[in-house]
């Protein structure tokens, strides 16, 4: 696009033409910025569509019974889903004891030997797992923690969301740690540190507010997983909070609710869908904090 | 912890013959890869004596420096032989703990390097915390040992109020002196700086330079200059390099005024670099 047009005759002055290349380019900029806008205002109408229409549909099942009260019988009105968000905390506090360890130290592993061989093949590997359906770590969870046992059960859900985070963490942990610029790891060493202190109290430390961000990107993300829990956590009508038993989680109880001809079970599920979207908000704006402290408090 | 942490040096000071040079260099020869970026370089530096290496880049001077804590091997493909030897241990020497030497030989390097996330007070004490057992000052200690290290680099009576501050909110010349301070703080027989003032403006490099004057003291001080007037300031004797190899060591005063080589004399003349 740069230079004189050669497909147009060489009429006027050099100033014509310049004028002319400009007014070209002022339009076809004007036209690619619409273009743009357009597109980040599409990006933004199926959030805002479905966070109005579960408003809409849901909001009169929001009250305080709805996280007080468990679920009832059809036909007898009222109750909540005390037990499902509950589920839903216990299976993300098991995911996040498996995934956040494991995928923070492989991250920090791939940043720090970057070129070596295991490196290369974990990351691949890791881009891999990244792939996954969430329905095959399932599979995978019910593969080795509930056919075995003979038992469905938080735990196994838990684990499962757990492998769906380790990929998530380590990508952003590794990202995050390659920002640290390598004089902090130099100036370490020739203090005297051994290399796994450079690594764990100056390295990790710089990037945490980096990792902090990606741990809660991750944990919202699987937050909301359905696929994975299936055959599980499977889900439970009634209040546990063993990690041995079948657990109750919100995504499962909105599926199995919104799957009923029950009026008061679909409301029900709509309100689930919201608290739902609720709790992923809040750890996604507590993450967009957690950066924006970072960034200030930087001033390097 | 993979690494045993093997004390330094054995046998190391009721040996000290008191007329070894502080850092005896012989035959050192430093490769990145394939590139021979330091070739068969000897050097004697004197106690308390300020050397400054200078010349083009490229020439390997920082090399060289790094080669004195051993910090040329933590690069990818570096390699290192000959000897260097710390007030007459060998720290090449099999067995020896390149972790260990690093204790006694001080690094600042060209940019300042406070670590972000620690506080002055704490940046200043990052290397007493990888002590071990007695040589890990207690908590008063510490606190005593920021003070006087702070004090030593020049930097205590604009820092002594905000100790607890994070050292990024510093300016860079300040910076460059907790990097000092963070250095002195262990005690280091040799301080080795790279190029300290390079990010540097004239009021706070002049401030550097007087500090390397005032440290020559205490210790051993072996700095890596672009500037050939800051190493005709600071400097008891100069060396000059050239393409990996040491082409001349004199008194500084002797090797500005009246170079021994034609090619020292061209690069202080200006015919390049």
């Amino acid at each position: 696009m740069t230079g004189v047009p050669t497909t147009r005759r060489p009429t006027g002055s050099f100033a014509v033409r310049a004028a002319r290349t400009v007014r070209r380019r002022s339009v076809l900029s004007g036209a690619m910025i619409a273009l743009t806008y357009t597109a980040a205002i599409l990006a933004m109408v199926p959030l805002v569509l479905i966070l109005g229409y579960l408003i809409v549909k849901g909001a009169g099942a929001i009250s305080l019974d709805f996280f007080t009260q468990m679920p009832r019988p059809v036909g007898e009105p009222g109750g909540g889903m005390a037990n499902a968000i509950v589920g839903t905390l216990i299976l993300v506090g098991v995911a996040s004891a498996i995934g956040l360890p494991v995928g923070i130290g492989a991250g920090l592993y791939l940043a720090e030997y970057r070129t070596s061989r295991l490196a290369t093949l974990v990351r691949f590997l890791s881009d891999v797992l990244n792939g996954l359906p969430s329905i095959v770590m399932g599979i995978f969870a019910w593969q080795i923690l509930v056919r075995p046992f003979g038992k469905f059960s938080a735990m196994a859900g838990g684990v499962a969301l757990g492998a769906m985070m380790i990929p998530l963490v380590t990508r952003t942990t590794e990202e995050m740690v390659r920002t640290v610029p390598n004089t902090l790891r130099e100036a370490a060493l020739a203090l005297g540190y051994p290399q796994w202190r450079v690594s764990l109290t100056i390295v990790l430390r710089t990037a945490l507010a980096g990792i902090v961000t990606g741990a809660l990107v991750a944990v919202a993300r699987i937050a909301g997983e359905t696929a994975p829990l299936l055959f599980t956590a499977l889900g439970n009508n009634f209040w546990s909070t063993s990690l041995w038993e079948p657990i109750a989680a919100l995504p499962l109880q909105i599926f199995t609710y919104a799957n009923t001809p029950y009026d008061e079970w679909r409301t029900l599920a709509f309100g689930g869908a919201l608290v739902l979207i609720a709790i992923i908000l809040i750890i996604s704006i507590v993450a967009r904090l957690v950066t924006g402290r970072r960034h200030a408090g930087g001033g390097d | 912890m993979l690494v045993a942490e093997t004390e330094l040096m054995p046998a190391a000071e009721p040996s000290r013959a008191p007329a070894a040079p502080a850092v005896s260099i012989e035959s050192l020869n430093a490769w990145f890869g394939s590139v021979h970026a330091v070739r068969g370089v000897d050097l004697a530096v004197g106690h308390h004596e300020v050397t400054a290496i200078i010349g083009p880049s490229g020439c390997g001077k920082s090399t060289l420096l790094r080669c004195i804590n051993r910090m040329h091997e933590t690069v990818p493909g570096a390699r290192v032989t000959g000897s260097i030897r710390l007030a007459g241990r060998d720290m090449y020497a099999p067995g020896t703990n390149a972790i260990a030497v690093r204790r006694h030989v001080g690094m600042v390097f060209q940019r300042p390097t406070p670590f972000p996330t620690m506080s002055i007070r704490e940046n200043v004490a990052a290397g007493l915390k990888v002590l071990k057992g007695s040589d890990r000052p207690s908590r008063s200690e510490t606190a005593e040992i920021v003070e006087r290290a702070l004090q030593r680099a020049a930097l205590w009576d604009e820092v002594k109020d905000r100790l607890g501050a994070p050292a990024t909110g510093l300016s860079g010349g300040q910076q460059q002196r907790l990097c000092i301070a963070r250095a002195l703080a262990t005690e280091p027989e040799v301080l080795l700086l790279d190029e300290p003032t390079a990010s540097l403006d004239p009021i706070s490099t002049q401030r550097v330079e007087e500090l390397v004057y005032e440290l020559r003291r205490d210790m051993t001080v072996v700095i890596v200059t672009h500037n050939m007037q800051q190493a005709a300031r600071v400097s008891d004797r100069t060396v000059f390099m050239l393409a990996g190899e040491m082409v001349e060591v004199a008194p500084t005063r002797a090797l500005f005024m009246a170079p021994g080589d034609p090619r020292t004399e061209a690069y202080i003349t200006g015919r390049f670099g």
